[in-house]
Formats: C-alpha cells, structure tokens, sequence
C-alpha cells in the first residue's frame, strides 16, 4: 500500500499531472501570463482537489456506480463556486483577472481524475493528501510557466519590474508571444523534456 | 439494501443535491454585500483614477465624497432625476426596454448595439463651480467590450484623464490601454476643434509633435491597430451627437446647471 509520504509527494515530480498525464493544460495555457493570478489559482485548485477527494472518499461506499460520475461532478462544482466567491468577496482585484478560469477548474481533468482514479478506492486521510499532492504538481508546472512568462513578456514578477521594457524607457524588448497562451506550450514540452531526461521511467515505450 | 438499487441513487443524489445547495446558496447570500461592496468601491475608485484624483493611502469612500453623481437623460441633454442614484446601474438600464435605446446601424460606432437612454455622470464641484466632468464610456476592442473613464475638465473640452477599468483585449498588445505612460497623454487633449469638430482621436503610429493636430492625437498602440481604432471610435460616439453631445452643448451654454 501507498506510504502517506508517498501519496503526497510523487504527484510533484514522479507522477506530475501536466508533465506525466498531460492533465490540466487548458487552464495551464490561460492563466499562466502572470505570476500573480498562478498563485490564486494553483491555491484554489489545491483546495478544491484536496476536498474534493476528501468528500468522495468519504461516501465512496455510498455511491451508487450508475451514479456515481455526476456525485463527483456535483461535490466538485459545489467546492469551485464556494472557491469564487470567496475570492470576489476576498480577492477582488485578482478575481478579475482569473474571470471565468476559476469557474473552469470544475472541468479540470486533474480534479476529476483524481476523485475517479484514487479517492474512489482509498481511505479519506490518504485521498486529501493525493489532493494536495496533485494540486502542488499542477502548481509547480504552473508557477514555472508564469515565472518565464511574465519575465520574458513583461519584463516583471509579481508586478515588480525586473527587466525595465523599451517602451517604458528600458533597455529589454519583451517578447510578445510569452503573453500569448501558445507560449505555454513551449514552456511546457520543454518542461516534460528535462523531466523526461531527469527521471527516464517517464519515457513512453515505442509500441 | 443494495448499493445499487433505485431507492438508493434516488436518495444518494437527493441528501447530495440538498446539502451542496445549502452550501452553495450559504456562500452566495453570505458574502453576497461584501462582493457588492468591493464591486462599487471598485468603480468608485476607476472614477477617482480617471480624474486624477485617487490617493492609495486613503480610503476610496472619504475620497469619493467630493464628487457628486447625476443621471442624465442623453437625447434631451438634461439632468433627469427619474432614477434613485445609489442603485442606477446603466448596464441594467440598457437591457430593460423602457430604459434601453438601439442604436442606428450607422451611427453605432463604437458597435455596442443597445445602450441605456440615462447614463450616471460625475461631478467633481468646487463650489458651485465644476472642476471635471466624468463620463462613462464603453466600446468594442479587438475581441471585448471596453468599459472606461473619461474626464473633462471645466472648459468641457479638455481631457483631464482617461482610463479603462474593463476590458479583455490582449495582455502585452491591445492590454496595453493600461499602460500608465500610454494614459498619460491623455491630459490635455482636446476633444473639439474651433469649429466643434470632434477631432480626438488615437493615431496608428506615433503622434507628429509639430503638426498642428497633435493636440487632438493620441500615440498608437504597437501591435493592437484594431484596439486603438476601437478607442476612437468609442470616443467618437460617445462624445457624439447621439452620445453626450447634446448634454455637454447645453453645460457649455448654462442651459443645464450642475
């Protein structure tokens, strides 16, 4: 059986759910042209994943199986709107900038993923520590995609100007495609390359 | 009983469905004033930034207080007091058919279609004299509807500062409206010619300093064409004669007072 240690660090660079399972990329792609709102974000999918598995393994002997998807959904997209509002209340000005994207962590393949694949056969305390396991994974990949992008594109981190743009008087010429989502896909494939070549059992066999 | 049987998805899916809309109608009745709060302070703050007069180190309703809120009806050009100013939300007014006016084809330049016939305006007073003039504005970029400030200053001619508070046009390009050195050609444009042409405009490229129209232009934005183009003709309409034209005419002539 899995150690408690185990469950709660392999997501991070062992089963990263971006760079193994190539989950989660949509929002990974939208989000990521700032620091800032990758914080927000990466926290509030931890905390939706890390309840969400709680919540479904607690009833995972409930659970009808015809049914058992839609429960899931259902726990999910209550967790998320609980998440949004909270952040409207609390966060305003970041909220904004996320828009719908916090709505969209209810389609994010991680969470549902990780309800169906683990909370759904093992024991709550286990499932919330896959949760926050999963969560950091998706974080670190996001955080590291944010750090290049808003470096590269704006010449700032967290706001805080690191490389003085030409067009505010600078001497760095941004690169505009780091602001665009396509970007991300670079980052990423080169991310999964140097994971890849880190830890070779990554390494999909050729059929 | 059976886990799978029917009783049973009925009922799992009956508890499920209550208590998560308890919880969810919990969050949104709970927090609901405080959104609401942040919603408007929000606001109040982008009409404070827009005029120049916002102050971090203070709170944005101590500020706000100098400022006086009207609705005006815009075809007849005059202050109207037919709606309660707290809760006017022209947003609202523009998707209700009593209150909503459909613009010509024609003369829909900034391409919103349907707007409200009242707008809130924003009277900054010294005195019984007005300083600024506050304008709510609003318009289609590159790919969103752009929602933003404009302040006159008390010849009703002269931008004294404008921003967007809304916007979704591209981070880095179109995104670039909010670029503070972009903003900061604003003040002291002028909107009319001698003749009461409306000239404002944002050029595609830099704005020639010797030319006669630089007090009427606008440096471009590199990379965002459509958005720039979508900033004057916002401009355009609203400051118009199917916009705030016929009001600014009659505050010009003394006809309506503030």
């Amino acid at each position: 059986m899995n150690s408690a240690k185990q469950v709660l660090l392999d997501p991070i660079f062992n089963k990263n759910p971006i760079g193994l399972q190539i989950l989660g990329i949509c929002s990974a792609l939208a989000v990521t042209s700032k620091l800032e709102t990758v914080l927000v974000m990466s926290l509030a999918v931890i905390f939706v994943v890390a309840f969400s598995n709680l919540f479904v393994s607690l009833i995972r002997q409930q659970v009808p199986g015809s049914i058992r998807i839609i429960v899931e959904m259902t726990i999910i997209a209550t967790l998320v709107i609980i998440v949004d509002q909270f952040l409207k209340a609390y966060a305003f000005s970041v909220s904004k900038q996320l828009s719908v994207f916090v709505g969209l962590i209810i389609t994010n393949c991680i969470v549902l993923g990780r309800a169906e694949a683990f909370a759904m056969k093992n024991a709550p305390g286990l499932s919330f520590l896959d949760g926050i396991g999963n969560g950091l994974g998706y974080s670190i990949v996001l955080i590291i995609v944010a750090f290049f992008r808003e470096l590269l594109g704006a010449g700032k981190l967290l706001g805080f100007t690191l490389l003085p743009t030409t067009s505010s008087g600078g001497w760095y010429l941004p690169n505009g495609l780091m602001l665009l989502p396509p970007s991300a896909f670079f980052i990423i494939g080169l991310l999964i390359w140097a994971l890849r070549s880190w830890k070779t059992d990554q390494v999909e066999k050729d059929n | 009983m059976s886990r799978d049987s029917k009783t049973k998805v009925l009922t799992v899916a009956l508890v499920l469905c209550v208590i998560c809309s308890i919880l969810v109608s919990a969050a949104a009745v709970l927090l609901h004033s405080r959104q609401e709060a942040n919603k408007l302070e929000e606001k109040r703050k982008n009409i404070l930034l827009a005029a120049g007069i916002y102050d971090a180190t203070l709170p944005v309703e101590a500020q706000f207080s100098q400022i006086k809120t009207r609705i005006v009806d815009l075809q007849s050009g005059d202050f109207t007091d037919e709606f309660d100013v707290a809760s006017f939300d022209s947003r609202k007014a523009a998707r209700d058919a009593a209150t909503s006016y459909r613009i010509p084809a024609q003369r829909d330049l900034a391409s919103i279609k349907i707007r409200s016939r009242y707008k809130d305006v924003y009277l900054l007073m010294e005195g019984d004299a007005l300083q600024q003039l506050i304008l709510p504005v609003h318009g289609k970029g590159l790919w969103s509807t752009m929602y933003g400030f404009i302040a006159l200053g008390a010849d009703l001619n002269t931008v004294s500062g404008f921003a967007f508070y809304e916007h979704g046009e591209t981070p880095g390009l179109g995104g670039e409206i909010d670029n503070p050195a972009w903003k900061q050609q604003w003040p002291g444009k002028k909107i009319y010619d001698a003749a009461g042409k409306l000239r404002i405009e944002v050029l595609k490229g830099s704005v020639d300093p010797a030319s006669a129209d630089a007090i009427y232009q606008v440096d471009g934005l590199a990379g965002a064409t459509l958005t720039a183009r979508g900033v004057s003709h916002l401009l355009a309409y609203w400051l118009g004669e199917d916009g705030y034209g016929p009001f600014l005419d009659q505050l010009k002539q003394g006809e309506v007072t503030p």
